[in-house]
């Protein structure tokens, strides 16, 4: 879809007064069937995956999946050294898997190291992030997301997407500002 | 909508409150500060110019960090017989610094964590700096260690790296299990503050006008535009990670408590000794915190964000880690006692009455068992001025307690003829107050390029940021300042 004067159009999108405008508006264009929105808010907001539909999210597996891995990583190093390739007889204590009790340290200080970078690379993977460049950045008025600004942003590809259809939507819910915002 | 409760959530100051509904909350930003205030007032930390005082300051942390520095290059070049360490004492102020400096980095992650797990939305203000007060803090007790063993080149010994000699480390050594346990804790706490910090470069990123200030923010920002869909991850990956770091922070200081523990010497070898540490680092870490932030919230008029409630939630957990404190140092006397042992008994009777007796009593007795109790009054807890004279017995008694535990454990030995005492040097000194000027000059660092208080997640502390929030006039609460925009 393109505007008249030929640009690329990304999405329609509408400013919200307030944290309790947007969850209301969010609810209202998850029950309308769009699939391609978001909204944009300066904090995290309460109860707004709900409102937009959105599940649990299971950015939690690779977290399990990166504490399993450093778990088993901290065994391998361990045990070889110490059982195969280079026994120490400190104390005469047996070097087995049978004094597991004190390898357990770095077990579990890997399995928290691994767990966390899986965690930390996992947010950005899973949020497309590290990204140079994303077209609601190219409306003025969204500088204020990071601020105080609550913004509501259906895009173009959605299949339900019509322009007049939408700009009711975001005006009956409540929007303010509504504008297109374009690809480029 | 519940009408009342909204009500009392939005009046102003604590009398106010009181008055309407007895057991109404006091809101943890005052003043009905909105949205916008908060991005102004904490981005404006940043973005003025540098006050006088603050190059004053910096010049002088610096100096001292600088001449701290030469300490240690003296030290690695010369040997570590410019330290005083000799037989019997073979760890002193060096071990002392690391684990004071180790404690302190422990309330941090208590607040960036434990108090995220507990939803204690107070932490809000505070859990910044006090994250990046960890940080600096691990940076300053890793100096010791690592150079302590004196040949540093060597240090990679302590890697399980293959090599041609063959050798690989004791897996099965406190002393490996610290390596790892701090070396994860500060990589940890690094991930977990600059997972925090995405939202708030972002903010800065969109309110600078300079060119230079946008492209870097806007590197470290990673593009973050608020969009609910990343939130969505970014929650779930916080509360992983403050959940992968409450065990953490319990287990760092607990290994390097292990250190002591699984030694045979009296004093040392004790069960007490996990606890007994994470206690004490939680309340020499929240003395650190207030230490930094009473003066902070003075300067920068963070009155509003980091309000007296904030300082007396503070100085009931210092109460609460300093009894834990007081009464593993009571248990330690009795198990002395009970125990029957020799040696056990005159080691602790050494510690009253023998050459180190007035570090216990001023440093243990006094700044933390005594001072702190005064916290059990309302006026103690609301007055600045004895909030930070706590705050300064408490930072000087847990470096007073580390040393006696550590010297006084080692400095009588078995045999009376091997018995000696430890006399500091110049370098011992000197790297000592170096290490505080790597940690102030790096917290003035911080305060001048980062955000102090994480504004993303303060604004959920404040009730617009409810979606079931109504304003009292039952109008739409347009963004709280009460104007509407254009």
């Amino acid at each position: 879809m393109r505007t008249p004067s030929g640009h690329k159009v990304y999405a329609m999108a509408a400013e919200y007064p307030s944290a309790a405008a947007l969850y209301e508006a969010a609810k209202r264009v998850r029950d309308a069937g769009f699939r391609r929105w978001d909204v944009y808010s300066p904090f995290p907001i309460h109860g707004m995956d709900a409102a937009m539909g959105l599940g649990k999210s299971w950015l939690s597996g690779w977290v399990l999946f990166g504490g399993v891995s450093g778990l088993l990583t901290a065994a391998v190093i361990e045990f070889g050294p110490s059982s195969i390739l280079y026994p120490l007889d400190v104390h005469g204590k047996p070097t087995n898997f049978f004094t597991v009790p004190a390898f357990f340290p770095i077990m579990f200080e890997l399995t928290v190291l691994f767990g966390a970078f899986a965690a930390f690379f996992a947010v950005l993977i899973m949020n497309g992030l590290p990204r140079w460049y994303h077209p609601m950045f190219n409306w003025e008025r969204f500088s204020r997301v990071t601020n105080d600004g609550f913004f509501l942003a259906i895009e173009a590809r959605d299949p339900r997407f019509t322009e007049a259809g939408v700009r009711d939507l975001l005006e009956q819910s409540g929007g303010q500002h509504i504008t297109i915002v374009h690809e480029e | 909508m519940d009408e009342t409760y909204t009500t009392s959530e939005r009046v102003e100051g604590e009398a106010a409150a009181a008055a309407e509904r007895p057991l109404a909350r006091v809101p943890l930003v005052l003043n009905k500060r909105n949205f916008s205030w908060l991005t102004e007032r904490i981005s404006g930390v940043v973005e003025n110019p540098a006050p006088r005082w603050w190059w004053v300051a910096f010049t002088i942390t610096a100096s001292v960090a600088t001449f701290g520095l030469f300490c240690l290059g003296y030290q690695i070049s010369t040997g570590v017989g410019t330290w005083g360490l000799n037989h019997p004492v073979g760890w002193a102020w060096d071990i002392t610094n690391f684990v004071f400096w180790i404690g302190i980095g422990h309330a941090g992650t208590l607040i960036s964590a434990i108090l995220f797990l507990l939803r204690q939305k107070w932490r809000t203000s505070i859990n910044r700096s006090a994250e990046a007060m960890t940080l600096f803090a691990v940076i300053c007790a890793a100096i010791f260690p690592g150079v302590h063993v004196g040949r540093v080149w060597m240090a990679w010994y302590l890697a399980p790296l293959p090599n041609n000699y063959g050798i690989w480390p004791n897996f099965r050594s406190p002393l490996v299990w610290d390596v790892f346990a701090v070396s994860t804790y500060f990589t940890v706490s690094v991930l977990f503050w600059y997972t925090g910090l995405i939202p708030d470069l972002a903010t800065l990123r969109d309110r600078t006008t300079s060119k230079i200030r946008k492209f870097l923010f806007g590197i470290f920002a990673c593009g973050w535009r608020g969009s609910n869909r990343n939130w969505r991850h970014y929650e779930m990956a916080y509360l992983l990670l403050a959940g992968l770091s409450t065990p953490l922070v319990l287990s760092v200081h607990s290994v390097v408590s292990f250190d002591f523990a699984t030694s045979i010497l009296p004093t040392w070898h004790t069960t007490i000794f996990p606890p007994y540490f994470v206690a004490g680092a939680i309340f020499g870490g929240f003395a650190m915190v207030l230490t930094l932030l009473i003066p902070a919230r003075a300067i920068f008029k963070l009155h509003d964000i980091i309000t007296p409630q904030h300082i007396d939630k503070m100085a009931k957990i210092i109460l609460l880690t300093g009894s834990f404190v007081a009464y593993a140092y009571t248990m330690e006397f009795f198990v002395a006692w009970y125990s029957g042992n020799s040696y056990e008994r005159f080691a602790f009777w050494n510690r009253i009455f023998g050459p180190y007796w007035w570090y216990w009593w001023v440093g243990m007795l006094f700044c933390n068992c005594l001072s702190p109790q005064l916290f059990w009054f309302h006026w103690c807890r609301r007055n600045i001025f004895v909030v930070y004279f706590v705050c300064m017995c408490v930072n000087a008694g847990m470096w007073f307690e580390r040393f006696i535990i550590i010297v006084g454990g080692l400095h009588r030995d078995f045999i009376p003829s091997s018995w000696g005492l430890f006399i500091p040097t110049w370098v011992d000194i000197w790297t000592y107050i170096g290490t505080l000027g790597i940690f102030t000059s790096l917290f003035l660092l911080f305060i001048r390029f980062l955000p102090m208080v994480a504004m993303s997640e303060v604004k959920t502390a404040v009730p617009e940021a409810d979606v079931h929030y109504a304003s009292p006039n039952g109008q739409h609460p347009v963004a709280a300042g009460g104007k509407e925009r254009t």
